[in-house]
């Protein structure tokens, strides 16, 4: 079956930009998240996911990471960490979450969200630069031979970063699949795979098992 | 000035696809493409010996490969020049300077001669480090981007010198630093690029197991028993005697070895002391090794590194700490103190063990000798994690992104 529009593999290529803003405590943490800019959030968040994705054992991002390792606040790391980024289509309201959450701790711990932690938190945030890898897929064949030689940053960008751009909990290629191929069940499958507790290469690994079944029947 | 022509490489980019995947090398390839018939150039006041050279001269080939135009040149000086810019390095790291004012008359000079000698025409200059930042005087009219790649932590310089280098900083495009901790507030956009290391290098390389025998073999280490390595300078701020100390604690419960690596002994005072305290602090335990190697020891750093059980980092103050990364590529679990770009690394239980003291130390190692399981799984995942961020190839994909940035911008 040939698709009605191609699917245009595209690599995303970052950088950090480092923000003239640090915090030395939860309280002071609080407040970088009020104040700091949408590609902030982007960065300690959506990208953290995708620059640490091969440690699937309770990394989620930077802030429940910092939370725990340098203020020793396990409880809270694991209110921060139980955010999961694919219920999240707009970055504002990320920003509010994590924002509450800290703020609900400090509230209630007045005296440990004062202390000074281990290492500051330095807030950073992401620059982003596409570029078009040259190759498309007009069929679901040719998308899974592609698929099988794409690197991490072109896989981040059209399965975790996607979201954000589409509006949509979903990702490129599940849309792909299901709007230009029709192939809507496949689409939620290949969504349903866990990145927290996968590697990049082993969304991958999965989606192509899924994508093969699919062409064997 | 003079231009500097790198040593034709051994390896090529499609050497590490086998390490990266051809995927990563594609996205490299793409990226460049759109960069094709644009020039770029580095600076910086050597071409041999210390980090920013080794690197220069496996990143410059790297480029070239991806057909972009790119030239290395290094800045030229007398004895006074480099005496002043030693002092500014070690003030910039928070050190006093006691230099004369004059000296910065004298460093403004060299730089005037440097300029007049140096065509910087190029549409991306990345200027490494304090010695040649002057040189943005030359920026003029000139329409390309100026970079300043700083590799020193600027957080707590001494004011007298940054004061004076800062109104030339604030004239670049963007600086990059190698750690959030080592910025500052600068009025121009700051960028993160993590220091690397060239996986197919001698010091990082695959290395036969009759080799590393060998090399144990010569050291007469005990290549059966736990071996606990640190490598390092004999500084003080890498606490050579916080790890005798700490491996002390550890050799009531096992059975282990402790191994101190490292140079600068022969032609430093300061280390000579430093390391006849620690020979010192190890008395008469024949288990202590402590080798002063000269600095053409890659093989033997890296045989020691893969035949360890445990690599240590304990050290005081930190610059990025690329020992760390060395071990971790090499799938060693490693317990290190939090400083520096050591955090970057070490994600505490991740990809290793942060301790913040000479017990934590000793607890950490303890810990990881008597959980082998877990151990080896740090070290798996340090190594996923020096694969993703910290190989040269990274470096080169930053590099690349930052031109593109500027592309986009003009």
């Amino acid at each position: 079956m040939k698709a009605n529009e191609p699917f245009q593999f595209v690599t995303a290529s970052y950088l950090v930009r480092i923000g003239n803003q640090e915090s030395a405590s939860l309280l002071e943490l609080q407040r970088g998240i009020e104040g700091c800019s949408d590609a902030s959030i982007f960065y300690h968040t959506f990208q953290s996911l995708g620059r640490h994705h091969f440690l699937t054992e309770g990394f989620s991002n930077d802030f429940a990471e910092w939370v725990f390792s340098a203020c020793n606040r396990p409880a809270l790391a694991e209110q921060l960490a139980s955010l999961d980024i694919r219920d999240y289509v707009s970055l504002a309201a990320l920003r509010g979450d994590l924002h509450r959450i800290v703020g609900d701790f400090c509230q209630a711990n007045p005296r440990d969200a004062q202390q000074t932690a281990f290492e500051s938190f330095y807030f950073c945030e992401t620059v982003e630069e596409e570029v078009p890898l040259g190759f498309e897929a007009w069929t679901l064949e040719a998308f899974g031979d592609r698929l099988k030689r794409l690197g991490h940053a072109s896989m981040q960008f059209h399965f975790i970063t996607s979201r954000l751009r589409l509006h949509l909990r979903s990702n490129d290629f599940s849309q792909w699949l299901a709007k230009e191929l029709g192939l809507k069940e496949l689409g939620r499958r290949v969504d349903q795979i866990d990145v927290y507790t996968n590697t990049l290469d082993s969304v991958r690994t999965k989606m192509i098992e899924l994508i093969e079944r699919e062409l064997s029947r | 000035m003079t231009q500097v022509r790198t040593e034709p490489r051994a390896n090529k980019l499609d050497d590490y696809a086998g390490l990266l995947g051809s995927g990563e090398i594609a996205e490299l390839r793409a990226l460049a493409a759109r960069l094709v018939g644009r020039t770029i150039q580095m600076v910086n006041s050597t071409s041999v010996g210390g980090g920013v050279a080794e690197m220069l001269n496996r990143i410059v080939p790297l480029i070239e490969e991806l057909n972009l135009s790119i030239r290395w040149d290094v800045i030229t000086g007398g004895d006074d020049f480099f005496a002043i810019t030693k002092a500014f390095h070690n003030a910039l790291h928070g050190g006093r300077y006691d230099l004369p004012d004059q000296s910065f008359e004298t460093f403004l000079a060299y730089s005037e001669q440097n300029r007049a000698r140096l065509h910087l025409n190029s549409d991306f200059i990345v200027i490494h480090d304090p010695q040649p930042a002057a040189l943005i005087e030359s920026r003029g009219n000139h329409s390309g981007h100026w970079v300043w790649r700083c590799h020193i932590d600027l957080s707590q310089p001494d004011l007298r010198v940054w004061d004076f280098l800062a109104p030339f900083v604030h004239r670049y495009d963007a600086a990059i630093f190698s750690s959030p901790a080592f910025a500052r507030r600068l009025p121009l956009p700051q960028y993160l690029f993590y220091p690397s290391i060239d996986p197919l290098s001698d010091k990082n390389r695959e290395v036969d197991p009759e080799v590393i025998a060998e090399i144990l073999h010569r050291f007469q280490i005990d290549a059966q028993r736990p071996i606990l390595t640190q490598i390092s300078r004999f500084d003080r701020l890498k606490d050579p005697i916080g790890v005798v100390r700490a491996y002390q604690i550890v050799k009531r419960y096992f059975d282990c070895q402790l191994v101190l690596a490292g140079g600068g002994a022969a032609d430093d005072p300061e280390g000579e002391a430093v390391l006849a305290e620690v020979r010192e602090a190890a008395g008469k335990d024949a288990d202590i090794h402590i080798l002063d190697l000269p600095p053409w020891s890659a093989l033997e750093i890296n045989a020691l590194q893969r035949a360890s059980t445990i690599i240590i980092q304990k050290s005081l103050r930190e610059g990025f700490g690329l020992t760390v990364t060395e071990g971790l590529w090499k799938k060693k679990p490693v317990v290190a103190a939090a400083v520096g770009g050591i955090p970057a690394q070490v994600i505490h239980k991740h990809t290793g063990l942060l301790a913040h003291s000479i017990e934590g130390t000793a607890y950490q190692i303890r810990f990881l000798l008597s959980n082998p399981g877990i151990a080896q799984r740090l070290g798996e995942l340090g190594h996923e994690h020096v694969r993703e961020h910290f190989l040269i190839t990274s470096n080169v994909r930053r590099y690349l992104t930052l031109f593109l940035h500027f592309q986009k911008e003009n």
